[in-house]
């Protein structure tokens, strides 16, 4: 009952009122959303960790899920390229639309909709047994294919996550050589190179430090003109810096969803206000 | 790019149902064995009976099997080799664990392990030609001098023997029963041990009452893993054990092992009994071997597998 | 009080020393192998041994070339037969194992690890030399991969699982089938590790000498092919070992210094390997 209230809302005020933020010229809305979770419910075992989640996701924005831990958003963000299907147990009822096409049909291909759907992790994960190069190449060459101008796609990925600049002579290293910062960086630029429509991102800066964590961001920004981009964080600042939206998640169900602003100035909800004043959680 | 395609991709269903065949196989290797070895060995279990566990006499010409030389052979030497080596590998194992200092641990326990890299045969050689001239011309000698009022031994010293065989077994299964063992004393959980010398306990009485009552069975385990080594090992006995089937009760008599017996008449076997014969006596072994490796494993996974606290 | 004291240091020194003294006794027979194995062995070593048949019994000289190429030649059957299943079953358990099943599996494993050899040749004597009415190197190859299948196929489990599923996540993440992943990302990082195990497999088959007695057989000839009765280093010392001739008694020296090598070389080799793998973690 709560989410549907307030996910109307949601609607409504991202049509009605205009963005006082600069970094925007066109106020972004969820009228025409890249994706859609509907009813999402998501098990481990029996234990329910989703509870019937409804959200959706505009095309080109940063949509940021927050919530205490446990709240279920590392799993919500999962399921939306089925990776939370891959663990022993788990299980996932309910629809995620994609461009309007469910990817839970049977007869979707789980692989397919993760080429479109990257995923950049909590804990920066190159492949150990590749070069830079290599790690920026891998989810071409694992997939069979053959990119026309390797030398070009690296690069251009490379600098996609300003990368290039500090990797340009060493692309023959091990992925796992560089820096915490670095290797996330890598990681994303690994998951650019496949070219999906939307990023989702698990906590990708909790293990790096401030400096890394503010290049990160930066990027993320950049990434919103080209990418959908979904990212979980149990940093509100961090929420705040980056997002359009923000969806706030409780004990496995969606409290609120609205523009980032909104949830953090005039919050609708009583947890949510409790939660960014820091009340709980 | 289309989302559409099967559910399931086709690829991950063969390269699993691949991988599930040849895990299968491993079951069925295991079961395809007790099943010829007993296919093998039905022609003389018709035929001997009971006969073949009790009787003395082993006679191929007159079609007369009797295997007890070999299963006492078998049961003997191997008992002397646990008699010796348990104690060793035991200190072996405390060593490389609590008395050790960290920057020994390693290169000893690759010696160690290269113990039980030396080939059998390798081990049998040396039998034959260093450790048999050693025991006739000097360890018998004393023995029979110093300890000769038991039966054990007494006789003419001779080399070859029960005392030999029990020996080199327990050279070779020194490496396994320490090893196993050494890994139950790392899984014993480190709060025990600190617990104990928090408590101003030395070492000795930290192992003692506290690590050792909680390893007793992953330690009881490792040896009877070692025993089942030495119960089936064939060809470095076979070389230093004398091979006459006869029961003595001094271990400076030679003698003869289940494993030994085939080694030496499987290929001049002639006939489906006397083939069947040697098939069952490899029956035998396979089956208690089997037994011994499943109460072993049981035991020591039973230590093995409380990882809480444990050393990495 | 201090009495006490000094009385429970002493026995706390004791046992120290005596498990000193144990391990010391444990090692001075391999001290004593190496020993007599090269001092007598060396003398046997040249070129006719590498190059000559074995003469017939009287004639001295000779050598055991047909030996040396007949191990290398069970090995490699061995190989064959036995490393491709064991690793493919070891990827069975790690990365798909049902519980039940693979519990069964991993104890036929275990307790076939510790099946006596001499009943193995017993198994492929009934299984094949009956059958083919023929001692050959085919089966004595399938004796020697059936004692090796269960080492790998551990090792491989065991290695298996230490690779982080963060590798197996940044794989499926990018779209990879589960298959290809496995191949390319789980089993290439823990290459180094398998290797290591299945070298120390080699090594332990061979110096196996029982299981070939009824397998391979023996030849004083070239082998001429793998249908055929088939010599081996192991297979011949033995047979040169409990012979009365002093001439044949120095060739199993020799040939003894020449397996014990192989199987050093191979063990130590193992060792250095792991251990670049261990830094890079």
């Amino acid at each position: 009952m709560t989410q549907s209230v307030s996910l109307l809302g949601a609607t409504t005020s991202a049509r009605d009122s205009t963005r006082s933020s600069a970094r925007t010229s066109a106020p972004p809305t969820t009228d025409q959303p890249k994706m859609r979770a509907e009813a999402l419910k998501a098990y481990f075992g029996a234990t329910e960790v989703l509870k019937g989640v409804t959200l959706p996701v505009a095309s080109h924005t940063v949509t940021a899920i927050i919530g205490p831990s446990g709240c279920g958003k590392s799993t919500f963000i999962r399921c939306l390229n089925r990776m939370h299907e891959v663990v022993a147990g788990a299980r996932v009822a309910g629809k995620v639309l994609l461009d309007h096409q469910d990817i839970y049909a049977p007869d979707v291909d789980p692989v397919r909709v993760r080429r479109r759907v990257g995923m950049v992790f909590q804990k920066p994960n190159p492949f150990p047994t590749m070069t830079i190069r290599e790690n920026v190449l891998s989810g071409l060459v694992l997939n069979g294919l053959r990119p026309k101008d390797p030398g070009e796609l690296v690069e251009r990925a490379l600098r996609q996550v300003a990368l290039w600049d500090e990797v340009k002579d060493v692309l023959n290293r091990s992925g796992t050589s560089l820096s915490g910062g670095q290797q996330q960086r890598l990681c994303i630029a690994r998951s650019l190179a496949l070219e999906p429509e939307v990023l989702l991102m698990d906590e990708p800066c909790s293990a790096l430090d401030p400096i890394a964590t503010a290049r990160v961001e930066e990027l993320i920004h950049e990434l919103r003109e080209r990418y959908t981009i979904v990212i979980v964080t149990h940093n509100m600042q961090q929420a705040a810096r980056v997002a359009d939206f923000t969806a706030f998640f409780y004990l496995g169900e969606l409290v609120e969803h609205d523009r980032t602003d909104v949830i953090f100035t005039r919050p609708s909800e009583k947890k949510t206000e409790d939660y960014i004043t820091g009340r709980f959680g | 790019m289309a989302l559409l395609g099967a559910e399931v991709n086709v690829g991950d269903l063969v390269f699993r149902g691949f991988a599930a065949l040849f895990a299968v196989s491993i079951v069925l290797v295991l079961g395809a064995m007790a099943l010829q070895m007993w296919v093998a060995a039905r022609p003389s279990i018709a035929h001997s009976g009971w006969h073949f566990v009790v009787g003395r006499d082993w006679d191929p010409v007159r079609d007369s099997f009797g295997a007890l030389p070999f299963i006492y052979g078998t049961v003997v030497s191997s008992l002397l080799a646990l008699t010796i080596a348990v104690p060793i590998s035991l200190g072996v194992a405390v060593f490389l664990t609590e008395v050790a200092p960290p920057w020994l641990r390693s290169p000893v326990s690759f010696l160690v392990e290269l113990l039980a890299a030396v080939p059998s045969v390798i081990y049998g050689l040396w039998g034959i030609f260093a450790l048999a001239p050693f025991l006739r011309n000097h360890l018998e000698p004393l023995l029979g001098k110093t300890l000769g009022f038991l039966p054990l031994f007494q006789g003419p010293h001779q080399g070859f023997g029960m005392l030999a065989g029990g020996i080199i077994l327990a050279i070779m299964i020194t490496p396994t029963i320490s090893s196993v063992s050494r890994e139950v004393l790392r899984a014993v959980p480190d709060n025990l041990r600190e617990g104990a010398l928090a408590l101003g306990a030395t070492r000795w009485e930290a192992l003692r009452h506290a690590i050792l009552p909680y390893a007793r069975s992953g330690i009881v385990g490792a040896i009877i893993l070692g025993l089942g080594r030495a119960l089936g090992e064939t060809m470095a006995i076979t070389m230093v054990i004398g091979n006459r089937a006869d029961i003595s009760a001094s271990l400076f008599a030679p003698g003869y092992t289940m494993a030994s017996v085939i080694a030496n008449e499987f290929t001049e076997a002639t006939g489906d009994i006397y083939l069947g014969a040697l098939a069952e006596i490899g029956l035998l072994l396979f089956a208690v071997t089997l037994l011994l490796n499943v109460i072993a494993r049981l035991l020591v996974w039973q230590v093995a597998r409380a990882p809480e606290g444990a050393r990495g | 009080m201090t009495e006490r004291h000094w009385q429970r240091k002493l026995v706390d020194a004791m046992v120290r020393g005596l498990c000193l003294v144990a391990t010391l006794a444990a090692l001075v027979p391999l001290g004593l192998v190496l020993y007599y194995v090269t001092s007598r062995g060396i003398g046997g070593i040249d070129r006719a041994f590498f190059t000559e048949l074995p003469k017939p019994v009287g004639e001295t000289g000779g050598g055991m070339a047909n030996a040396f190429v007949g191990t290398l030649e069970l090995v490699g059957l061995a190989c064959l037969f036995g490393i491709p299943p064991g690793v493919l079953a070891g990827v069975y358990l790690a990365e798909f194992g049902e519980r039940r099943f693979a519990k069964l599996v991993r104890f036929s494993a275990d307790v076939m690890s510790g099946v006596p050899s001499i009943t193995i040749g017993i198994f492929v004597y009934t299984l094949i030399v009956l059958r083919t009415k023929s001692f050959s190197a085919y089966a004595g190859g399938v004796a020697l991969a059936v004692l090796m299948l269960p080492t790998v196929t551990r090792t491989t489990e065991e290695l298996l699982r230490l690779v982080p599923e963060s590798l197996r996540e940044a794989a499926l993440g990018l779209g990879v089938p589960k298959w290809r992943a496995t191949l390319s990302v789980v089993l290439r990082t823990a290459a180094p590790g398998i290797a290591t195990g299945i070298m120390l497999a080699i090594a332990r088959v061979a110096g196996e000498t029982a299981p070939l007695l009824f397998t391979a057989f023996n030849n004083a000839f070239w082998p001429t092919g793998l249908g055929q009765p088939t010599a081996s280093l192991p297979v011949q010392i033995y047979t040169y070992a409990v012979s009365p001739y002093d001439d044949w008694h120095q060739k199993a020296w020799a040939a003894a210094l020449l397996l014990v090598g192989m199987v050093l070389i191979l063990n130590v080799s193992a060792r250095l390997l792991v251990r670049p793998r261990v830094r890079s973690r």
